[in-house]
């Protein structure tokens, strides 16, 4: 077997062509051939979540994810979410918000995630909402702002007033 | 308007919510080279030989080094201010790699190669020969006589015993009728878990080593550096990007300076060296394991007569921060209950475990868990309501602690506690919940804590920064305190404008990367030190500024200086408030004059003689159910005093963080050894159990602001006292809930089960059946 494989896939929204290395993961192919340095490494074991991206709209570690298997997939990372003109996208505005970033390592991969619940169009229970969120670990902000950036959007999303 | 006490948002919230910020590995420059470590897959012993052969002949390896090859210079590793005494010094135990296996996971050789590939595979191929010793993990049994011994100049592994004597114990408790509460309290060993691993890159410039890492102490690594490889300590520079997290793990000198050395090794080439998660487990710091013995002497009126505490702190390997984290813990004793008769005893002794440094909360978690279990089990020993207990002895409003020179200037402790007590409603809860008698029962419990904001006067405390005036009337601010997290650099731009009189933080550009060859010097992001002490050389500095400033303004408006003040970015006649010019007008005025051009600029250092008590409490409400040993935290709080507060939404982030570390600390979290190999046996994320959003319940974040008379923007220590009260408040949650006192944490099911069937809650019926 050849040690490196062309690969076509959507980068946000863009079309692009690599070789890469059979072995890498997705991880490593975003970082080190696109250097989308939002897609973070904090265990490279799908632990953590910091990795998190949408694979054609579905949240998964891209640590653990090959690259290979990227071939002919639509991919999304944070750094898809801000407009052309530089605006930040009602997700992020509401981290920012709600002091919900405190060292930052956490948040690309949480708020992909967050993207994935949003875009159910559903209006999630605070219960539900949490078991969606576990998936990801944070030392720093104790999950609460976070939790509370994710509702308020989802809520602002449905026009309805929150409560928290 | 006041820049200071308003909640505004973190002046690095955009770049961090877009994935623009970036880390040290995000800057690394392309083609550096992979060092991998191999790590002692024994627990105590001599490395004899290494076979390197195997791990050359891999492409891509570029080079083997071992423990045969390392400079024969013993360093210290504690994010410690250098003190110019010897004997304040810290204690330099380890090399860059070690012949000496100390622990499961000690550096004896590394890889470096092309590509990450090769130098784990490089790693694999090398053959180690050790000569094996036996080894001792616990604390107490590392004192023993024939123990093992791992450092030849500290006979029976004690690094260092302190003790504190006040009064006159063993009379005090010849009193007649004395209730005497004998209890011992056990603290695990846990990690910090910043979710960026700990990393850094090295290359030569000009003959010197650039070393671009993942700390919080830039200043203090320059050192260590230096030290370590017998360099002078202006050979090197250090430079802190921004950092996924610390907690104090990144405040200890980890592999600086192996990287740094290993630059040398190779032509100055850049070289990287990341941790993988479980190297950050075993390979960095952990938190003391600290053992008590307290024994309490109480009056049936529930007066402290007198108390006795021992203190055994699980060092591990290397000295790291070493005894004065235990030094702290037992310290916190004789003021947060003070009474007259007191006998401190704190040994701190080395053990083939990962070596213990710093980390949030620097031996209060653990002195805070043993002392608010303690005074919890006094309370019941007497029948007193624990709070009214706590309410009688806890430090009094004018407390003096001579040797910092702290003073309780209020009533804090009463007023966190009542403030606690009226959002969860505790009064009534606890009546309520007395009456749970099925397999679940609610409880609820208190817990309290003390925390010093800096290390004055144990060591050094100086702050130093710069503030440029740019030509748009902004500030450029530089300090050596640094950004990991927290919100420091937010807080800096709030206390920057207000002291300098500009429109807004906005205003103020925080320089958050440190580079120790450009930024002015400071010590770090520890303690609980860097709004406090920033916030004396920030008002000094912006004073020169101002000086500088209206000095200048004065050449051009010829009004007195004296009749003029800055307000808002503007220069202004203070008689009748009329503006007079802005301050970009004046600076650009200033740059450009043909005749006269300056660029105003100020840079100062404040040397800081002052600390602070700061003060809090935490309420927790659980549910026990009893059959299935499981506790369900349904409702937290915490209550702080930490002064005025910079920035109140800040401020509560902070807290959540504290109380989510602290929560991990009482019920799941534990890095867990073999007794048969002393081989740590969860070092990954997965085994290791960290809370996750589903393990919290709301957390409620609440302050008193009584400000802080010795800082002149009235603020005090936040960073860590979060982590301080959380567990004990749910050790006694528990007791409360069940009747059953377990005093060793993390309180997890496997805790529970051994503890409900001792006190007879739950019979082994399994087991009854089996025979």
């Amino acid at each position: 077997m050849s040690q490196y494989k062309l690969i076509h896939c959507t980068i946000n929204g863009k079309e692009v062509e690599k070789m890469v290395d059979v072995r890498a993961s997705l991880t490593d192919m975003l970082r080190d051939d696109y250097h989308l340095t939002s897609v973070k490494k904090g265990c490279e074991v799908g632990e953590c979540g910091a990795c998190n991206v949408l694979i054609d709209g579905e949240a998964f570690n891209s640590c653990i994810y090959l690259a290979v298997w990227a071939e002919g997939k639509h991919i999304e990372t944070l750094e898809g979410l801000l407009s052309p003109e530089g605006e930040l996208s009602d997700i992020q505005r509401s981290f920012v918000e709600e002091t919900a970033i405190q060292c930052g390592f956490c948040i690309p991969g949480f708020i992909m995630t967050a993207v994935e619940i949003l875009n159910t169009g559903k209006l999630y229970t605070d219960d539900q909402l949490r078991r969606l969120l576990s998936g990801h670990l944070c030392r720093c902000t104790g999950y609460e702002n976070i939790f509370r950036a994710v509702k308020k959007t989802m809520y602002r999303r449905h026009g309805k007033p929150i409560d928290f | 308007m006041n820049k200071v006490g308003r909640s505004e948002i973190r002046v690095d919230a955009f770049d961090k919510a877009t994935g623009r910020t970036k880390y040290y590995e995000d800057r690394m420059p392309a083609g550096a080279l992979y060092i991998r470590i191999k790590h002692a897959e024994i627990a105590h012993g001599f490395v004899r030989r290494v076979d390197t052969a195997a791990a050359v002949a891999i492409p891509g390896v570029v080079k083997v080094l071992t423990c045969f090859d390392v400079p024969e210079i013993d360093f210290p590793t504690a994010g410690h201010p250098w003190s110019m005494d010897p004997g304040h010094q810290d204690v330099a135990d380890r090399r860059l790699l070690n012949r000496h296996v100390r622990y499961w996971g000690d550096d004896v050789a590394v890889v470096i190669a092309e590509n990450e590939v090769a130098a784990n595979q490089g790693v694999r191929a090398l053959k180690v020969e050790y000569e094996e010793l036996p080894f001792v993990i616990d604390a107490q049994k590392a004192m023993e006589p024939g123990a093992p011994q791992l450092h030849e100049r500290f006979p029976n592994n004690i690094l260092k015993h302190t003790d504190i004597r006040k009064g006159d114990y063993q009379a005090a408790i010849q009193e007649p009728g004395l209730i005497c509460v004998d209890k011992w309290y056990d603290t695990p060993t846990v990690q910090h878990c910043h979710i960026e691993n700990f990393g850094c890159y090295a290359y030569e410039e000009n003959g010197r080593i650039v070393v671009v890492s993942s700390t919080q102490i830039p200043h203090i690594i320059r050192r260590a550096v230096g030290q370590a490889l017998g360099r002078p300590w202006a050979d090197i520079e250090i430079i802190k990007p921004y950092i996924g997290g610390g907690f104090g793990n990144k405040q200890d000198v980890l592999y600086e300076p192996l990287c740094a050395w290993c630059t040398t090794q190779v032509g100055g080439r850049c070289v990287r060296l990341d941790c993988a998660r479980e190297e950050t487990f075993v390979s960095n710091r952990v938190r003391h394991a600290i053992r008590f013995h307290i024994i309490t002497w109480l009056r049936r009126d529930g007066t402290i007569v007198a108390r006795k505490v021992d203190c055994f702190s699980n060092q591990g390997a290397y000295a790291s921060h070493g005894h004065s984290i235990v030094a702290k813990a037992m310290g916190s004793f004789p003021q947060h209950y003070p009474c007259d008769n007191m006998e401190c005893d704190a040994y701190t002794v080395y053990t083939n475990r990962p070596a213990a440094g710093a980390m949030r909360g620097y031996g209060m978690p653990q002195a805070s868990f043993a002392d608010e279990s303690n005074i919890e089990d006094c309370a019941r020993a007497i029948g007193m309501d624990s709070y009214e207990f706590r309410k009688k002895n806890v430090m009094p409003r004018g407390f003096h602690d001579a040797f910092t020179g702290n003073t309780n200037y209020y009533d804090t402790y009463r007023e966190c506690m009542a403030k606690g007590a009226a959002y969860i409603d505790f009064e009534r809860k606890k009546k309520e919940f007395a009456n749970d008698t099925g397999d679940i029962r609610r409880g609820i419990g208190l817990a309290t804590f003390w925390y010093n904001t800096a290390v004055y006067p144990i060591s050094l405390e100086t702050s130093s920064n710069r503030m440029l005036l740019n030509l748009d009337g902004t500030v450029t601010f530089q300090c050596g305190e640094t950004e990991i997290g927290q919100g420091a650099d937010t807080a800096y731009a709030q206390m920057v404008a207000e002291a300098v009189g500009l429109a807004s933080y906005r205003d103020v550009r925080v320089k958050s990367c440190q580079d120790t060859d450009i930024t002015p010097t400071g010590l770090g992001a520890y303690a609980s030190r860097q709004t406090y002490v920033a916030g004396f050389s920030i008002r000094q500095t912006a004073d020169i500024l101002r000086e500088k400033i209206l000095k200048y303004a004065n050449e051009v408006t010829r009004q007195a200086v004296g009749c003029m003040d800055i307000v808002d970015g503007n220069i202004i006649r203070k008689e009748d408030g009329i503006i007079l010019m802005s301050l970009k007008e004046l600076a650009m005025t200033a740059q450009y004059n043909p005749v006269h051009s300056e660029h105003i600029t100020a840079e100062s250092t404040y040397t800081i003689r002052n600390n602070a008590f700061s003060f809090g409490c935490t309420f927790a409400e659980v549910e026990v159910d009893i059959p299935m040993c499981k506790v369900t935290l349904k409702n937290i709080v915490n209550v702080h005093d930490c002064g005025r507060l910079i920035n109140p939404a800040l401020a509560a982030a902070q807290v959540h963080g504290g109380m989510s570390m602290g929560i991990g600390y009482g019920l799941s979290e534990q890095l867990i050894f073999d007794e048969k190999t002393g081989k740590p046996l969860n070092g990954n994320l997965l085994d290791y159990k960290l809370s996750t959003i589903l393990d919290h319940p709301h957390l409620e974040a609440e302050f008193i602001e009584n400000p802080e008379p010795t800082s002149p923007f009235g603020t005090k220590a936040l960073g860590e006292p979060p982590v301080c009260s959380c567990a004990p408040a749910i050790r006694n949650a528990i007791l409360n809930a069940t009747g059953v006192a377990i005093d060793h944490n993390p309180i997890n099911p496997h805790v529970l089960f051994a503890e409900f069937s001792k006190a007879g809650l739950i019979q082994d019926d399994w087991r009854e059946e089996e025979k």
